[in-house]
């Protein structure tokens, strides 16, 4: 007689060496599986929830400013290297792994009203209230040596902001006027001025790299041509734009930080209308500062906290405070888009997580895999009003609550005000002004 | 050359002004001379004018004489001329005559024909200017990254540093040093390779290739390459396209091929005969050998392996003659009848195109059968005549007339024909890979119908199409600008100013599971609070797939409605015998008409059963299901066509509970929909969210499952791919335009221009003007 028995090929389920994956063979069979959506969105409420649970953006805060810190640069070829000015004068170096101040430098007498590094790293700029430039080497004196700078100039008038060329050794400094000066020299080499009024920040655009653009206090912002020496266009807004910060992957695109507490997205090539009008902010925005992915900016404002922005959104997806941060002076984003630093009143530099549920350190493929999924996960079903609810919520602390609070209604009124006299008056008197073009006084060629 | 022209006109200029210089010296103008004389008699007027004056009365004044003019009255001068501007013509008058002054005459000229230098515009102007001039030329230059700009916006995936390290070739020298042989086989290997002297470690490029190699930079590569994949490209489309023609079984086109190709041998040999005799005498030679060749080479009928044994036995065997004979007509009739079928296919294809290009395929084929016996023949040749049809795009009908009018025409001219027959080919190919985009339109373009009127409508349907297709083009181009324009309709959509802030910021924290339940519970109690007829409105409008059934209940109403109306219409209308007998009966027989129009139009749908039916179905849908639980084959016998006891079956279902009563119970002509669902509702999106256009794409979204369970491997590593990618540790630089593929300016920004802005003219205004309606 004879028996049939089961037979498998090996192959199909012997490992050929140890460190092979174990097959485990699936059947993905629809019928086998079944409720897919209700499971999904199980896993999505979970994956929300969870995010919420872990979001713990701050992760450390550097002290050892006398005053409050008042500009913050990156380091062009080292993460961990940042640099502050304070407003008494004090420059400090501080390693970020560490945790630490590396060195001090009392720089200026006054103010330190702007820092910027060289593109290359070795050495960075000052601008101080004490009307001098001065350029001070990265690395600290040896031993014996005094701790002084490279060069000063002496100019005839103070300087307000400062900000290194992206290639080439020259940078540009504001203040009655815009002047850009080559390392070299102790003259400015062009200097462009459009009116006469103290322009507050200078920035160079980071792609292309002969565009300059500043603002004014007589609520304007310029844009300049190096190239060509001459002011390109000015867009006067509704009040004061305190600093701008171009797009790093979007050559037009800049966003403007405003004192009427919103942000402006703008293409310089139409500067009639911004982009997008960034608002959440309770209080007039001091700084602004885009990830290195040009696809959200952090904004400081004199509220007491910091913001996110995706660049098309035009609210926040996320506001960061603490109990003992004033207002907030400086903010930047580091260059591995993965921290946001900010410098505030209250002599301290914050360290916080860009994303504020991110776990950090190295992920496992697995972890990898499970973050991305619920990533999508939450994506996928953000609109779901559980998940929808729970993603939004944000712990405020009462200042801002009540100041959001009384805006809405300040807005509510003035929007009803507004459709009361379109009620009342002739059709097609009143003109309804979208947001967008409220706040732009006039462009000027 | 332009050059030296200027230089010429900078000589002139200078010359002219020289002379200008010299002019009142060298003649001095009669004008000046006597200026003496003139101070003395102005010197005397105003004496004149002060003893005048003297006697207090305002005398008139008498206009003195002193010039030569025109009109002289005797009481007075007229001072016509005085008031006049001296032009130089008028000077130049008197000199034409004496022929002495020539070279003043010419400088006169040259003074009259120079133009005055335009005024310099104001310094703001000036600035404003400047100003444009740099805004235009700046964007110009920042409308390059428009593509790259919505290329990365658009990206399923950004990984950043965007700048990949490009992975450095090693020379495999390099490699090879670390590497040693340390296997028997390996050695042996090695050892055959030293006794060959095969360039193990000996450098693979000399020096002068690795300093090419650095040099060529990364343009210099990408145009090397653009130029290699361009003769790739080319190379490739001739290989096709010699496949293509190699391909074609058209034994006509072939011959047709080959009939121009001897033609044109034909030619260059009368040609080569002219100019060189000799050559072309070999070449004569060369032609007769090949014909001879060919004809050697040539099968002949009777050749066959069975033909020859056949014809060994058909000496002595009828059969096998009868065989014979039987292939032999085959034979002939085969070949007669390609060449027979080849001809007519022309012709018939004309003449059903004249006669009645509607009549179908079918049609044709029944003609084709009685005119051939032979049934392969038959096939190919209605296959060709299908090809043929479908060929025959409505669109192209009229213009393949016209050729076929032509090809008749020039039927006397072989060569023209041949080049026609060519054409034809090339149409016919080209129709036919078109085909497949008409698809769509083709069965519009073709009805089978065979009215006399259908000429009409059929060409009435080619114009459509034709139309269709055109506007299908349109669409695609504008599907491309459209493209190009996104960046700009970003710019200009509509500002969201009521955007729902993204953050929902509160005063209490939630960090633990618990508050955020709790948070869940509370959208769920907000929802709940909604006001009840929203929500209901909402839930109608939201959720159409639970109430699959409520448009249509309203339009069944509707119509209810209607039909109500047209019953009461129907019921009998009151008679007064005031009114004429006849007018009524005229309108009653309006009225009746009407009904029956109705009643024929309704004929087929009885609204009211249709409603009963479907309420009875909605009823019984809603209505809770028994459970059934019975395993056939468990405890019993098992196999087909056997059924589990009725004893098993009543044991093992679970019977529903009474579901509470339907609200529309005691409601004849209403169906509620009890389907919804309070508690579900509060997970359920309530409006379309905005980048979703229509419900069921959101659906169709929240459908898919993206997790590994419900997807392969891959799959789910495709879905779950995330938008933005950064590496840790690494910083991100700014993007470069050498990283997009652009050129670096080669300009160092360094290099300020200083200009002087004051001697900027109308000319560069005008310019300006130029540039900005660009």
């Amino acid at each position: 007689m004879k028996v049939k028995m089961l037979s498998r090929n090996p192959d199909n389920y012997v490992r050929e060496t140890k460190l092979d994956l174990q097959r485990v063979p699936r059947n993905y069979d629809p019928t086998l599986h079944p409720f897919e959506v209700p499971r999904e969105y199980v896993r999505a409420l979970n994956a929300t929830k969870l995010e919420r649970v872990f979001a713990k953006p701050f992760l450390a805060s550097l002290d050892g400013h006398r005053d409050g810190v008042n500009c913050l640069a990156k380091h062009p070829k080292s993460l961990a290297t940042v640099l502050s000015g304070a407003c008494d004068g004090e420059v400090r170096i501080w390693n970020l792994t560490k945790r630490k101040c590396i060195r001090t430098i009392q720089a200026h007498e006054g103010f330190v009203r702007g820092i910027c590094t060289r593109f290359c790293g070795t050495s960075f700029f000052t601008v101080g209230d004490d009307k001098t430039v001065k350029q001070w080497k990265m690395d600290g004196p040896g031993y014996g040596e005094e701790d002084e700078p490279l060069h000063t100039i002496l100019g005839k008038t103070v300087y307000t902001g400062i900000d290194h060329h992206w290639k080439e050794p020259v940078f540009a400094t504001c203040g009655q006027q815009v002047d850009i000066w080559d390392e070299q020299r102790t003259n400015p080499i062009c200097s462009m001025t459009w009116g006469f009024d103290s322009i507050s920040s200078v920035k160079f655009n980071p792609i292309e790299t002969f565009l300059l653009g500043s603002c004014a206090s007589d609520r304007n912002i310029v844009l300049y041509d190096m190239r060509q020496a001459t002011p390109l266009k000015k867009v006067i807004l509704d009040m004061r734009t305190n600093t701008i910060c171009w797009n790093p992957m979007e050559a037009f695109i800049f966003t403007a930080a405003n004192e009427d507490y919103n942000l402006y997205t703008f293409d310089m090539r139409a500067l009639d209308t911004p982009v997008m009008v960034h608002m959440d902010h309770v209080s007039a925005v001091l700084d602004v500062d885009y990830s290195p992915t040009g696809k959200e900016f952090v904004s400081a404002s004199f509220d007491k906290s910091i913001r996110i922005f995706p660049v098309d959104k035009s609210r926040s997806r996320e506001v960061y405070h603490t109990k003992r941060m004033q207002h907030v002076i400086c903010v930047k984003w580091t260059s591995d888009s993965k921290y946001i630093m900010c410098g505030s009143d209250e002599m301290n530099i914050r360290l916080w997580k860009a994303n504020a549920s991110e776990k950090l350190g190295v992920l496992t493929s697995r972890e990898k895999a499970a973050t991305d999924y619920n990533q999508k996960l939450k994506e996928k079903f953000q609109h779901h009003p559980h998940i929808k609810r729970i993603s939004r919520h944000r712990h405020l602390p009462k200042s801002i609550y009540s100041q959001i609070q009384e805006q809405r209604i300040m807005k509510e009124a003035r929007r009803r005000k507004e459709l009361n006299r379109i009620k009342h008056s002739k059709p097609g008197s009143v003109q309804i002004v979208s947001e967008k073009k409220k706040h732009i006084v006039a462009v000027v060629k | 050359m332009s050059a030296i022209r200027a230089s010429e006109s900078s000589l002139l200029a200078s010359s002219q002004q020289e002379e200008l210089e010299d002019l009142p010296k060298d003649y001095p103008l009669s004008t000046s001379e006597d200026e003496g004389d003139s101070d003395g008699e102005r010197k005397h007027q105003k004496l004149l004018e002060a003893i005048s004056s003297l006697d207090g009365k305002n005398r008139r004044k008498l206009a003195e004489r002193s010039e030569a003019s025109l009109k002289v009255s005797e009481f007075n001068v007229s001072s016509k001329g005085s008031g006049e501007k001296l032009v130089l013509s008028d000077l130049l008058e008197p000199v034409k005559t004496v022929s002495s002054l020539a070279t003043v005459k010419k400088q006169l000229n040259r003074v009259k024909s120079k133009k005055t230098v335009e005024l310099p515009l104001h310094r703001e102007e000036i600035e404003r200017i400047h100003r444009q001039v740099a805004f235009n030329k700046t964007s110009q230059v920042l409308s390059k990254w428009d593509p790259i700009v919505l290329k990365n916006r658009q990206a399923e995936q950004l990984v950043f540093p965007l700048n990949k390290q490009q992975s450095a070739f090693a020379p495999i020298e390099h490699v090879l040093s670390g590497w040693k042989a340390r296997t028997p086989l390996e050695q042996e290997i090695f050892n055959l390779l030293h006794k060959n002297r095969q360039p193990v470690t000996d450098p693979l490029l000399t020096p002068v290739e690795k300093a090419s190699l650095k040099a060529m930079s990364l343009e210099e590569a990408k145009m090397r390459r653009a130029e290699l994949q361009r003769a790739r490209a080319l190379q490739s489309y001739y290989e096709a396209r010699a496949r293509r023609e190699k391909k074609i079984k058209s034994k006509k086109y072939h011959k047709v091929l080959k009939k121009g190709k001897a033609k044109q041998a034909l030619k260059d040999f009368e040609k080569l005969r002219k100019v060189n005799p000799a050559a072309a005498l070999e070449e004569l030679e060369k032609l007769e050998k090949a014909r001879m060749m060919e004809r050697m080479s040539l099968k002949h009928q009777n050749s066959g392996k069975w033909a020859k044994s056949k014809a060994i036995m058909a000496k002595y065997d009828l059969e096998a003659r009868q065989a014979m004979q039987e292939q032999l007509a085959r034979n002939k009739e085969l070949t007669q009848k390609i060449q027979l079928a080849s001809e007519s296919e022309e012709e018939e294809g004309g003449t059903e195109e004249d006669c009645d290009p509607l009549v179908s395929d079918v049609v044709n084929e029944v003609q084709v059968k009685a005119n051939r016996p032979n049934p392969w023949m038959f096939r190919n040749h209605s296959s060709d005549t299908k090809e043929a049809e479908t060929q025959e795009d409505p669109e192209e009908l009229a213009g393949s007339m016209a050729h076929e009018a032509s090809e008749s025409e020039e039927e006397e001219g072989p060569v023209a024909e041949e080049e026609i027959l060519l054409k034809e080919f090339e149409e016919r190919r080209s129709l036919r890979q078109k085909s497949g985009l008409n698809q769509i339109a083709e069965p519009v373009g073709r009805p089978e119908t065979k009215d006399s009127s259908s000429q009409a409508i059929l060409s009435e349907l080619r114009v459509l199409s034709q139309k269709l297709k055109k506007e299908n083009r349109q669409s695609r181009k504008q599907e491309v600008s459209s493209v190009k324009t996104v960046l700009a309709v970003q710019r200009e959509k509509p500002a969201q100013e009521e955007e729902e802030p993204l953050l929902l910021q509160r005063l209490e924290r939630a960090q633990t599971l618990d508050k955020l339940e709790e948070l869940s519970k509370e959208g769920c109690f907000q929802n709940k609070e909604l006001p009840r007829a929203a929500a209901e409105g909402q839930c109608l409008e939201r959720n159409p797939d639970n109430h699959l059934g409520a448009p249509k209940e309203k339009k069944k109403k509707e119509q209810m409605i209607d039909l109500q109306n047209l019953l009461n219409t129907k019921s009998p209308s009151v008679k007064s015998l005031a009114v004429p007998t006849t007018i009524e009966e005229l309108e009653d027989e309006e009225e009746r008409a009407q009904r029956q129009m109705i009643k024929e139009a309704f004929a087929g749908d009885d609204v009211i059963r249709d409603f009963l039916k479907e309420k009875r179905e909605a009823v019984e849908a809603s209505k809770p299901k028994d459970v059934d639980l019975t395993l056939p084959g468990w405890g019993e016998w098992g196999g087909v066509g056997l059924k589990p006891s009725a004893k098993k079956r009543r044991r093992f279902l679970i019977k529903a509970p009474e579901g509470p009563p339907r609200k529309d119970k005691n409601l004849p002509n209403v169906i509620i929909n009890e389907k919804r669902n309070i508690h579900a509702a509060a997970h359920q999106v309530q409006a379309l969210p905005y980048p979703f256009t229509h419900h069921q794409q959101f659906e169709r979204t929240i459908q898919t499952p993206i997790g590994s369970t419900w997807n392969t491997q891959r799959a789910f590593q495709k879905l779950t791919t995330p938008k933005i990618v950064t590496k840790p540790g690494h910083i991100i630089k700014p993007i470069k335009a050498e990283d997009v593929g652009y050129r670096a300016s080669s300009r160092s920004d360094l290099s300020v221009v200083q200009r002087n802005p004051k001697r900027l003219s109308i000319r560069h205004k005008k310019q300006l003007k130029k540039n900005s309606i660009d």
